[in-house]
């Protein structure tokens, strides 16, 4: 496999998503709903957010107009690729009573591969963590279903967003694996155009039919430095040295009171969390019990339910939901599967509602209990 | 007499829209007459057979003495009862007169309001019987409403979550309106049920499915402050079609007692 980076202009990423698609993919990508950036179906860059940007602070999000045409002038909205992978609403089997009285089940088609065009490094590196999750040691229908041929066009981020922390996390802003294509978007007054370097045969077999021009060292050293850059503008950061320890040093602590007092339970930061795995089976039946399924949903450690056990739930104040959240996220994930399940997307920082801030919260648990410590 | 089971439907203080709910369930009606005995269901047949009854479905707030006198004689004749509604489990719109003196209502309305016997309050069901299962909305769901009869007739658990609006959101894929749009919404102290209807089309929900299971309305009614949303209008959000419910009750009675 050559790795060897090229060149592409707008029209030749027209081109790559033309052939991507005609290697059988459901083609997804960045598209404006409702006032924000969501990943949707793609046919071409037509369809992406040209000449947009977004401004990200807790729990508020905008759309802005860029004065260019870039068409990756963004960070992540709420969607990654969670809900295509980890999909909800989707039945783990379905059944019907058959002629002779007994019950026959069928398993719901695997559905068409999706093949991502301008995920970003943060939202890969969450697909590598549910992978991990849910494909390690024992096979997860819905999801290894849905993983099996995923294409990817991961997008460098050369401007980071007002949340973002993935520099602290090691997951950005430039992806190092994972990818098919890598892809990082220049723009100035004078030119548009766009790096991208194989990371797979399958990237190597689609970027050879563009017969694009191999980037020149000047251009490489370019997209080089744009990205270093990019890593010192996160919105945000964590330090993470110590931290997993630190919070299970917190149990007691009093800030977890303190955030109750905000925290409405909403789950809203699980559900857009990309790494986020929890959820619920429910079982229906027709009115006349001639057709039966089982339905996987997304669920969340916030819901009261989510808990519950014979005699009642587990965790029934929000100050032991959010508790449970955090300490997973940043301590416990590492003790269950080796690595922190943050990513340093932002995402629960920015779709929380009244916007409580991950990284405010943990650090400030961390000093407390650093302090705690040196006393 | 058929060995179905018997369903029942009642009406107290309300505007029908629950119980039209199921005979608007149209693509389900028809399941619905095979699996049970219809006995009693002024609003859909004038065949009204006496009780007992295996599943009532109860509509309204209780808000005369002679409600108050009937919703035991259906509680009598129930074995399962549940109540459909919004009016029914938090005392509906028509419960703003507990803030009030109803008598101001009667002598505007009526031109002899002597002849109107009433309650001062109108109350949830639950405040004067036993209630078995509660389905929540202004409107219901009917696709609540058939999941509990159908749970009911297979004698499994209704898939009935108390958790956020905000989850349905979250599921459907709809971007917040909140966070993206700045628009003030009752989901995140909003039980789910209406599958996130509002924000799909772009509006703030109006909080028609009640509280959920872990109401924090300071921190909500708190954000809206920040957004520029007066408490006046803060406490009218609270109280609409589950204006009684007490978590909004309280909600709004802090924030109106600081005005
Ligand atoms: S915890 Fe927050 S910042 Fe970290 S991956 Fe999840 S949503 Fe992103
Ligand atoms: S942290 Fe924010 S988004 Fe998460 S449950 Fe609490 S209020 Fe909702
Ligand atoms: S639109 Fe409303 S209900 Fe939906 S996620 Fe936002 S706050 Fe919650």
């Amino acid at each position: 496999m050559t790795t060897a980076p090229v060149i592409l202009d707008r029209a030749a990423i027209d081109a790559m998503i033309g052939v991507i698609e005609g290697r059988g993919h459901r083609v997804v990508g960045p598209v404006v709903r409702s006032g924000a950036v969501v990943l949707g179906d793609l046919s071409s860059t037509a369809d992406l957010p040209v000449g947009i940007s977004d401004e990200q602070t807790p729990g508020r999000y905008r759309l802005t107009a860029r004065d260019d045409e870039a068409l990756f002038g963004y960070v992540v909205g709420p969607s990654s690729a969670k809900p295509f992978l980890h999909a909800t609403g989707v039945p783990v089997w379905q059944g019907e009573r058959t002629a002779d009285g007994s019950f026959a089940t069928r398993k719901p088609e695997a559905p068409t591969p999706v093949a991502f065009i301008g995920i970003r490094p943060c939202d890969l590196a969450a697909i590598g963590i549910q992978d991990k999750v849910f494909l390690n040691g024992y096979r997860d229908g819905v999801y290894g279903d849905r993983r099996e041929g995923v294409f990817s066009v991961v997008v460098n981020c050369v401007e980071p967003g007002g949340t973002c922390f993935c520099t602290s996390m090691g997951t950005g802003p430039r992806a190092s694996k994972g990818y098919d294509i890598a892809v990082t978007e220049v723009i100035d007054d004078e030119e548009h155009w766009f790096l991208a370097e194989p990371g797979s045969d399958a990237g190597q077999e689609v970027l050879a039919q563009l017969g694009a021009a191999p980037a020149s060292d000047d251009e490489r050293v370019r997209v080089e430095n744009l990205l270093v850059d990019a890593a010192d503008r996160m919105g945000r950061g964590l330090d993470t040295e110590g931290l997993p320890e630190a919070i299970k040093a917190s149990m007691e602590s009093p800030r977890w009171d303190e955030i109750a007092k905000r925290c409405m339970a909403c789950a809203n930061c699980t559900l857009v969390c990309p790494t986020c795995f929890c959820a619920t089976v429910e079982d229906e039946t027709d009115l006349a019990g001639l057709e039966a399924q089982r339905v996987r949903r997304w669920d969340s450690c916030f819901n009261e339910e989510f808990s519950y056990i014979h005699g009642g739930s587990l965790r029934p104040s929000t100050y032991a939901r959010y508790r449970q959240w955090l300490t997973h996220k940043l301590s416990t994930w590492v003790d269950q599967f080796g690595e922190m399940g943050c990513v340093g997307c932002g995402r629960c920082i920015t779709w929380c509602p009244v916007g409580i801030d991950i990284t405010v919260e943990a650090a400030a648990l961390a000093a407390a209990a650093k302090e705690a410590t040196h006393v | 007499m058929s060995d179905k089971p018997r369903l029942a439907v009642f009406k107290f203080a309300s505007c029908d829209g629950c119980q039209l709910s199921l005979l608007d369930a149209e693509d389900h009606l028809l399941a619905v007459a095979e699996a049970v005995e219809i006995a009693n269901f002024a609003e859909a047949s004038r065949d009204i057979t006496p009780g007992p009854y295996d599943v009532s479905l109860v509509e309204g707030s209780i808000t005369t003495p002679h409600d108050a006198e009937r919703i035991r004689e259906v509680r009598r004749d129930s074995k399962f009862l549940v109540t459909i509604g919004a009016c029914a489990t938090a005392g509906g719109i028509q419960a703003l007169r507990n803030w009030k003196d109803v008598r101001d209502f009667t002598s505007y309305v009526y031109a002899n309001p002597q002849y109107i016997e009433t309650l001062s309050t109108s109350t949830p069901v639950k405040n004067h019987v036993e209630v078995d299962f509660e389905l929540r909305g202004c409107p219901i769901s009917k696709e609540q409403l058939i999941e509990v009869v159908s749970a009911l007739l297979h004698g499994r658990r209704p898939n009935i979550p108390s958790f956020s609006v905000c989850v349905e959101c979250k599921r459907r894929g709809t971007p917040c309106v909140m966070v993206a749009q700045g628009i003030p919404c009752l989901g995140p102290i909003t039980q789910a049920g209406c599958n996130g209807l509002c924000p799909a089309y772009e509006r703030g929900c109006f909080g028609c499915f009640g509280p959920m299971e872990s109401v924090n309305a300071a921190s909500l009614t708190g954000k809206w402050m920040e957004m520029g949303v007066k408490s006046s209008d803060v406490v009218r959000a609270l109280r609409t079609y589950n204006a009684y419910a007490e978590p909004f009750r309280e909600a709004s009675d802090a924030i109106a007692a600081t005005e």
